[in-house]
């Protein structure tokens, strides 16, 4: 089969959407091929829930101002410089056009949500996060014309010098193609792949889950990858967090992370404290205990919290193993015993005066001739019952992806390829070189998916 | 309550509580999100708060496929549904929450013959209007324990919700609040005004909502104009029947065309929702109750149009034999709903009161 068509979007989450509903509005005939199946529509635009936006007064559900230069600072902090300014300015310059462009087409939103007032200013949150607002751009992009294929597995490319000439793709079971005069890539990163994250990352990466959708694997990124197609990003690289260790390998999403590091005890495998865990607040770092965890015997940590801290978190998905005493915790998660009690003995003995103790803010309580030391919120742990959590590496995005300009526009041989654009979490890495920025990602996907449809659309008219 | 139902619904509650990306959308939420763990009254104090909006799960990233399988709406219906059942007084009757399609039925059947038959055997000598086939006296004596013995059954079943989920001291102005939530139907406004999710998967809509409202004040209407029948009969000597500018045909007409529209409205979109978001074992309860308080209104409308023909002879009692029935059966049908969902709201409000 081969359709004369304007635009095919590979993917089917946020960046796609935008594109296809840009690219409609400008009168282009667009085929969505999404590789999931209708409920799991929208990659790990799914499990996200906000927009970092920039604005220059109340904007929506966004109150005061957040400043370009601000919000260029907060991302340089987290990326370490490791950042295309020009297009990071670009994406977030644009920002503030989106959020009423975003309301206009379906998304609402709502205020803050409770535990996330930090983020009141800066982040505005879906109300009934990412997949309302991916239910919203389907009946969006539909009502004008978007036709949508799910479990439409993209396989190949077809690269002729500069121009894409054929989509490959199998459907029902058969091979399929089409021919359209642009091709718009949205389909993520390849982090669901593990088999091609144990090449990247080393044997380790077999014991990471995986926090998003089982649906991004890679295979349009590599095929174009293999085409010369140009590249960016740190091919090893991932961003990964630490989340409980129950969690399902694939699309546990919010619900399994686990707030009580920082007023806890990590241990590894063999009970032995191995970090820091009060060196800052935890969203701070939870992305760097994803990288200790990893480097862990079999890349497992876990959590001892006793009594008094129980209700100083949001309650896990998962509830905690319990126990009245310290051995009988260790006994019930694994743990050899007395390395658990003499590791927990040695803390309490290092742990001073806690009476300046303060959950929410850095309060300086810490150990005193312990290695690791932990420097802050550092209790004892004495109150039965005892509570336990495992911890493991939760992977959210990969790095490597597709090198685009200012126009969403692909390249290869210093050339751009005619046709095709890239937009979303593929071509992230274009602006994040490392770290993260809570609502950047949506903000990355939006205003390039805006742009590669645009483009898209005025070339195939 | 059956364990099992508790526990599916507090299995789910946990996951939403580690989540709370919903919590913009209705009541449920910011009180879920104020427990950690969630007692048997805590659920059953939530499954009433919910309207089954829907919009949660069609927002939901773990519904199935999904191993979470979260299903909150269904999940609460089905505790909502059993608590009903659990708080019925007298107990005795507690299994017509089961059988509500089956009970209305025979209802209806035997209250129509009931009142044929009395209002044959007791035809009055001389009566103007519905009275010329049944005496006021007769009326009376058969709505007055009707109307009051159902509702003391309502008095009791809801001291029995208040104790179950803990509820404390209230005010008027908790009560207030109540009123105004449910005269709005505030939690079927999706938290964004958009409405909710209902007859056509994740599209936001304001139909169940106006239809609900439509019913509402068609009721409240229909029943203000009996109440001002009575007024005016007792406290004026002016007896029935009323000129059509009289104050119960007044509210009555519209109210009538109100609660048959709402009805049928509400009964049409219910064939198109998905009954698995519900507790769909009840599903044929509640279109029967649907269905019963639609010919109330509509049986009404017809007997006011058939005034002085000879229809009215079995107009009369099927009219009546269908609000008799509607009577007797709301502390054991869907119609308990509004009176627990009142408690619901009034102690919602008693929680967040400042």
């Amino acid at each position: 089969m081969t359709t004369q068509l304007d635009i095919v979007i590979i993917g089917g989450g946020n960046a796609a959407l935008c594109a296809a509903i840009t690219a409609a509005e400008a009168g282009a005939r667009v085929q969505i091929l999404e590789t999931a199946p209708k409920p799991y529509r929208g990659g790990n635009s799914r499990h996200t829930r906000n927009f970092r936006c920039m604005h220059s007064g109340p904007l929506g559900p966004l109150v005061e101002n957040y400043s370009e230069d601000e919000y260029v600072a907060d991302l340089m902090k987290v990326t370490g410089g490791k950042t295309d300014e020009h297009l990071a300015r670009l994406a977030i310059r644009t920002s503030e056009e989106c959020l009423p462009w975003m309301e206009e087409h379906g998304v609402r939103f709502q205020p803050s949500l409770s535990g996330t007032l930090s983020l009141a200013r800066t982040n505005a949150f879906f109300l009934g996060g990412g997949k309302s607002l991916v239910n919203a751009y389907y009946r969006t992009a539909e009502a004008l014309g978007v036709e949508v294929l799910y479990e439409a597995a993209v396989t190949h490319l077809e690269r002729e010098g500069q121009k894409i000439t054929r989509v490959d793709f199998t459907h029902d079971g058969t091979a399929k193609s089409l021919s359209p005069k642009s091709v718009i890539v949205a389909s993520g990163g390849f982090q669901a792949d593990t088999d091609w994250l144990a090449r990247a990352w080393g044997p380790a990466a077999k014991n990471f889950l995986i926090r998003g959708t089982p649906y991004n694997r890679g295979v349009v990124l590599a095929d174009l990858l293999d085409q010369g197609i140009e590249q960016v990003g740190d091919p090893t690289q991932c961003h990964a967090v630490a989340i409980d260790g129950r969690a399902p390998k694939f699309d546990g999403g919010i619900v399994t992370r686990l707030d009580c590091v920082p007023f806890s005890i990590v241990v590894n495998r063999d009970a032995e404290r191995f970090y820091d865990e009060g060196e800052d607040v935890w969203p701070k770092r939870y992305a760097i205990w994803g990288r200790l965890l990893a480097a862990q015997p079999d890349q497992v940590g876990y959590v001892i919290v006793d009594a008094k801290s129980l209700e100083l978190f949001i309650p896990s998905v998962f509830p905690p193993i319990k126990a009245d005493t310290l051995e009988e915790l260790a006994e019930t998660m694994g743990l050899p015993p007395d390395n658990l009690r003499a590791t927990v003995d040695t803390f309490n003995g290092a742990c001073g005066d806690t009476s300046g103790f303060h959950p929410t803010e850095l309060d300086g309580v810490s150990t005193e001739g312990l290695t690791p030391p932990k420097t802050n919120w550092a209790r004892p742990i004495t109150e039965p019952p005892f509570y336990g959590y495992s911890l493991r590496t939760g992977v959210t995005f990969t790095y490597l992806g597709l090198k685009v300009d200012e126009n969403a526009h692909c390249s290869a041989d210093g050339k751009p390829i005619e046709n095709l654009w890239a937009a979303g979490e593929t071509m992230a890495g274009s602006i994040l070189g490392q770290g993260y920025l809570a609502g950047f990602g949506m903000t990355i996907g939006t205003v390039f998916g805006r742009i590669a449809g645009k483009e898209a659309a005025a070339n195939a008219n | 309550m059956q364990t099992d139902l508790l526990n599916e619904a507090r299995r789910q509650a946990e996951i939403c509580n580690a989540c709370r990306y919903c919590e913009g959308y209705c009541s449920v939420f910011p009180a879920l999100h104020r427990e950690r763990a969630f007692s048997g009254g805590d659920l059953t104090q939530l499954a009433n708060l919910c309207h089954n909006c829907r919009g949660c799960y069609y927002a939901c990233q773990y519904t199935a496929p999904h191993e979470f399988d979260l299903n909150l709406p269904k999940a609460l219906a089905e505790v909502r549904q059993e608590s009903w059942k659990d708080h019925a007084w007298p107990r005795g009757f507690a299994h017509l929450f089961d059988r509500s399609g089956v009970a209305m039925a025979a209802g209806l059947v035997a209250t129509f013959a009931l009142i044929f038959v009395l209002a044959q055997a007791l035809r009055p000598d001389s009566g103007e209007g519905f009275y010329a086939y049944m005496s006021h006296g007769l009326m009376v004596a058969i709505f007055a324990p009707a109307f009051l013995l159902p509702l003391l059954a309502l008095a009791v079943s809801l001291r029995g919700y208040w104790r179950t989920v803990g509820g404390g001291a209230w005010s008027l102005s908790d009560v207030w609040a109540a009123l105004k939530s449910a005269g709005q139907m505030r939690n079927l406004k999706g938290g964004h005004g958009d409405g909710c999710n209902f007859e056509d998967e994740d599209r936001f809509t304001h139909a169940r909502r106006y239809l609900h409202q439509a019913v509402l004040y068609g009721f409240l209407l229909c029943f203000a104009s009996t109440s001002s029948g009575t007024l005016l009969h007792y406290g004026f000597g002016l007896e029935a029947p009323y000129g059509f500018f009289g104050l119960p045909k007044l509210l009555g007409v519209p109210g009538g065309i109100l609660l048959t529209i709402g009805c049928a409205g509400l009964a049409w979109i219910k064939t198109k929702a998905d009954p698995n978001l519900g507790a769909s074992k009840a599903w044929g309860g509640e279109m029967a109750f649907v269905l019963l308080l639609g010919s109330v209104g509509l049986t009404g409308l017809v007997l006011y149009a058939a005034t002085s023909t000879s229809a009215v002879g079995w107009l009369l009692p099927l009219h009546l034999g269908t609000v008799l029935t509607f009577f007797l059966l709301t502390p054991f049908s869907k119609m308990a709903h509004g009176f627990y969902r009142m408690a619901a709201l009034v102690k919602e409000a008693a929680a967040t009161r400042t």
